[in-house]
């Protein structure tokens, strides 16, 4: 038995135990520790798989030929792109199942606790599965149990109207996405029972143009749809916050990143090198996601559905650099294309860190007050000091600020597209530098964001009961996300060893085998392409730590005394309460008037007069609501169109016993006539 | 290790030379406008009398409130660091380049914006958040001027393009460097709180940006925060003024090539405080919903930059 069929023993059967245990587990209290354990194991086991396939080179397989054999049978095969891939679900993975066992404390019944349990160990197997699938029959199924599961998952708080809502979008995309999943693969596919990745990769290099053409389209709209790229990322702002919040940190820090994997695996992998507007098209979109999904952020109100947005803006950022990339392979230009997989891969695990710890803030927030309307926080650095820290550390880290890993990804992304520039076409002479200035806005904006994040939800004084009587969380759940920051610092500081080692992932894929020299060897700098820019985030940090010390070192000798406390200067009024603060709107309101056009923020004033003199006002209520409105334009019609045709279907179900037999009978022949047509 | 110690040298002169900068920039502002205005030395005067004073720390502060100012005065001090001024070193040049330095002024700016919430004032508030709009707002801008710059110098790091400029003095004052310089200066007013963006005289006005995020600060910690803003502004005048004039930099650690590059940075530190004095008298400040109208210029002027730096290769 090699280490790599160990670790993959143990990571099957940690979430097995997990999830068959945690539902026959008699008490609550039983099952949420079986549901950790289990989902820690196979973490465990998930880590140390994905590291032996990087480490060693050697890809892990595993054929049962006979199980379903009907439809292809069961074939695993982890190369070193699935390795990386199963090593963020891992990594999330693990401080999301410690998180959940404090989290899932208290709230639930002990059946329902078990059915928890059962789902959320079959959803971290279910996205290992997905990396690890080595044909198609595996991959639509590991796919589809990934997606029915966080269903199950998302549907905790089936009681509230809003979430049955969201699980409606949820199921109805993802199986959009399923649809469009089958057509894609077999196109590729070069006879009916060679359906194994190896065989589609030489199929499809048997395709047409045409052929190429429709399965990178279908593939771009069905993964496209499961990672939150703009049109299709609707569900996603709905779904992800309805979850609980371990489950959310899951699907917004690992399962999108799958949708990406899908992508990465259809393009650079089987299908090969394509014409450059594959990429053009990836990367336009990739930055209408960044600048939409961080406008929205940014107006909303809402802790966790903020969160969920800048989701949508990271994903953007990731299908930029692999944009770049796909752009840079048809160019012929392979070892720029290397980089800029590498800076999409960085940002993809970076941002599973810092999402994965934000929305784990977001759920001690949420269990220590019970709210996640931001305009009811504040204050709560002062009750929760810990989540405090940690939420800036992952604010930090998403809003790109040097030395932590957001920084280390978006800095190799900015360097990627620079040394793009150097393609002699006019189409990418304009275009690059745009890829580049909607990048820098959509991090500018989200420094912006998570200003309002973290300063409106806890700093100031409190401005709900909610706030103001605030607990500290449970230790499992501080530290789970200790490990998630501590992941982001090192990522960060340690970028320059990172970034040779990601190169290793790209390592089995033909047309970008390591050795092309896009990525120097680790040192104490991190280089961007050809020698363009240097920087070392190492150094970076020694130089603000030691300024710093000087600076507190010298105010040290010369101030008098201990700080004074005093009010909050307040204009000659008496007392200061949390009514004269800055709301979470107010932060925002100056950007929402900038973007006015694209906001198109709806404004309702109601003014009540004293009867006696419309000098005198009495109340007056100010509403304004910011609607996606193009979520609308696009959506509606599609909505009202399927609403229009299962109407009409309908009336084929009239109840009459003699329509059925008709049906029966018709169908009967239909089938008959064609089984004749056919021969 | 002589490089290094030059660069601690530089660091340091740039740091002490930064408030008199402001001073230098005030006195001619108020000579321009018919006042005999205060000495440029006054900046060091309230340094030192703010050094003196005690620290009044609101109720409702936390430590971020406390860690701002160390953190403001840190990343410029670091940026400070990077940006070649009278000497080219390829110490400071390797750890960071003109990305490093932008984001780390967002950093310094980030954890103001955070302290200007800290207290629950609400000038502190509408503080942070016309600055991170602000903020935001300019990114774009500075980053396309990078991409201007780096596609001449095929390095984004501060010292290659410096370096660039000096030895091919052909491509410097090409229509894209110009461009460039243009939205610079711009994002140069709005990052450093100048007219006509934000008025760095006013105090307690609602049309303030800076000066209500910082409205609660006190004693030594006021000070580190105006002195970081004081190297801040140096910061922005030396890159307009070291990537775009090159010349007369100290490529080399000579005495006489020092004494040339010292000289040579004193003269362009004087004459763009001169047009910024000139430029804050003779205009008004904006309306704050007029400024990214201001912004989205400087980023058509990168944009530009950067397109005709692609025509002209």
């Amino acid at each position: 038995m090699t280490s790599s069929s160990l670790a993959f023993g143990i990571m099957i059967a940690g979430y097995a135990a997990g999830g068959g245990l945690g539902l026959a587990a008699p008490t609550g209290r039983a099952a949420r520790a079986a549901t950790a354990a289990g989902g820690i194991a196979g973490s465990l086991g998930g880590l140390a798989l994905a590291l032996t396939v990087l480490v060693t080179g050697a890809p892990f397989d595993l054929a049962l030929p006979g199980w379903l054999a009907a439809a292809g049978g069961i074939l695993l095969r982890l190369d070193a792109l699935g390795a990386f891939f199963l090593a963020v679900v891992a990594l999330i993975g693990l401080p999301a199942s410690l998180y959940g066992w404090a989290y899932t404390a208290g709230d639930h019944g002990g059946g329902r606790l078990g059915f928890l349990g059962l789902m959320f160990n079959l959803f971290l197997l279910g996205m290992s599965l997905v990396a690890c699938a080595g044909n198609v029959f595996t991959f639509v199924a590991a796919w589809e149990a990934m997606a029915v599961t966080s269903y199950f998952l998302l549907m905790t708080d089936a009681d509230d109207e809003e979430t049955r809502r969201a699980g409606l979008w949820y199921i109805a995309m993802t199986h959009l996405g399923l649809v469009m999943l089958l057509p894609m693969f077999f196109p590729m596919a070069p006879g009916a029972h060679a359906t194994s990745f190896a065989d589609l990769r030489s199929g499809a290099a048997a395709l047409s143009a045409g052929g190429r053409n429709a399965v990178f389209l279908l593939a771009l709209a069905a993964f496209g749809s499961k990672a939150g790229i703009v049109p299709l990322h609707v569900w996603l702002p709905r779904a992800h916050p309805a979850a609980p919040s371990h489950v959310s940190a899951l699907m917004s820090a690992v399962m999108v990143k799958l949708g990406i994997y899908g992508l990465l695996r259809v393009t650079i992998d089987l299908v090969g090198v394509g014409p450059a507007w594959w990429g053009g098209l990836v990367l336009v979109l990739g930055s209408a996601s960044a600048l939409v999904g961080v406008l929205y952020a940014l107006s909303e109100n809402d802790l966790k559905r903020l969160l969920a947005y800048s989701t949508v803006e990271n994903v953007g950022i990731i299908a930029i650099g692999a944009g770049a990339a796909l752009v840079f392979q048809s160019y012929g230009m392979r070892s720029l294309a290397e980089v800029a997989l590498v800076a999409a891969l960085f940002h993809t695990v970076n941002h599973a860190c810092f999402k994965g710890l934000l929305f784990l803030g977001a759920g001690n927030v949420l269990h220590g007050t019970g709210t996640r309307d931001m305009e009811k926080l504040g204050g709560l650095i002062k009750r929760m000091p810990q989540t405090a820290l940690l939420f800036l550390v992952g604010s930090a880290a998403i809003a790109a600020l040097p030395p932590l890993n957001g920084f280390a990804s978006e800095w190799m992304i900015f360097q990627a597209l620079l040394a793009g520039a150097r393609i002699p076409r006019p189409e990418v002479a304009v275009g690059v530098p745009i890829a580049v200035g909607m990048l820098a806005l959509a991090s500018g904006l989200a420094a912006a964001c998570f200003v309002k994040a973290f300063g409106i939800s806890f700093l100031a004084l409190p401005r709900s009961e909610h706030a103001a009587l605030a607990r500290e969380a449970p230790w499992p759940m501080r530290a789970s996300m200790w490990m998630l920051a501590a992941l982001c610092a090192a990522l960060g500081l340690g970028a320059s060893a990172v970034v040779p080692a990601l190169s290793l992932v790209l390592g089995g894929i033909d047309d970008l085998g390591a050795g092309l020299g896009g990525v120097p060897p680790p040192g104490l700098l991190v280089h961007g392409p050809l020698e363009i820019g240097q920087m070392s985030p190492l150094l970076v940090a020694g130089a603000l730590a030691a300024a710093v010390l000087v600076a507190v070192l010298a105010v040290r000798a010369v101030r008098r005394g201990p700080p004074r406390a005093a009010d909050t200067w307040g204009c000659g009024r008496i007392q200061q309460t949390a009514r004269m603060e800055y709301t979470a709107s107010a932060f925002a309101e100056p950007l929402r008037r900038v973007f006015a056009a694209l906001y198109r923020p709806t404004a309702d004033i109601t003014v009540k007069l004293h009867p006696q003199s419309r000098f005198f006002v009495r109340s007056l209520t100010y509403q304004s609501e910011v609607e996606p409105w193009f979520e609308k334009a696009l959506y509606d019609p599609i909505l009202g169109a399927t609403r229009w045709a299962s109407r009409s279907i309908r009336r084929l179900q009239a109840g009459s016993v003699h329509l059925y037999l008709l049906y029966v009978t018709m169908a009967l022949l239909v089938a008959l006539v064609s089984v004749w047509w056919v021969r | 290790m002589i490089e290094f110690a030059a660069l601690l040298v530089q660091t340091a002169m740039a740091v002490a030379l930064a408030p008199g900068v402001v001073g230098f920039i005030r006195w001619l502002k108020a000579r321009l406008q018919g006042r005999r205005g205060a000495t440029p030395w006054q900046p060091y005067f309230e340094l030192k009398k703010l050094f003196g004073k005690e620290v009044v720390v609101s109720r409702t502060a936390s430590w971020i409130f406390r860690a701002a100012p160390f953190i403001v005065f840190g990343t410029s001090v670091v940026v400070a660091s990077l940006v070649p001024m009278a000497v080219v070193t390829v110490v400071a040049d390797r750890p960071g380049d003109l990305f490093v330095a932008v984001y780390l002024l967002l950093f310094g700016t980030f954890f103001l914006a955070l302290a200007g919430l800290d207290t629950g004032s609400p000038f502190g508030g509408m503080g942070a958040s016309r600055e991170m709009t602000v903020v935001a707002l300019t990114e774009p801008t500075v980053a396309l001027a990078i991409v201007a710059l780096a596609l001449g110098a095929e390095s984004t790091n501060l010292g290659d393009i410096v370096i660039r400029g000096v030895l091919e003095p052909a491509r410097v004052p090409g229509p894209s460097y110009l461009l460039a310089f243009a939205a610079l200066f711009i994002v140069t007013l709005a990052e450093t709180g100048r007219l006509p963006v934000d008025n760095p005289s006013t105090h307690l006005e609602l049309t303030m940006i800076h000066e209500a995020m910082v409205l609660e600060y006190s004693g030594p910690y006021l000070a580190l925060i105006e002195w970081g803003n004081a190297v801040k502004l140096l910061v922005f005048f030396s890159l307009l003024a070291n990537l775009f004039v090159p010349w007369g930099i100290a490529l080399s650690l000579t005495p006489l090539a020092l004494l040339g590059g010292l000289v040579a940075f004193v003269v362009k530190l004087a004459v763009l405080s001169v047009v910024v004095a000139v430029l804050e008298t003779r205009v008004a400040k904006l309306r704050l919903f007029r400024v990214p109208e201001l912004l989205s210029a400087s980023f058509v002027l990168a944009l530009l930059a950067v397109m005709t730096s692609f025509l002209v290769r």
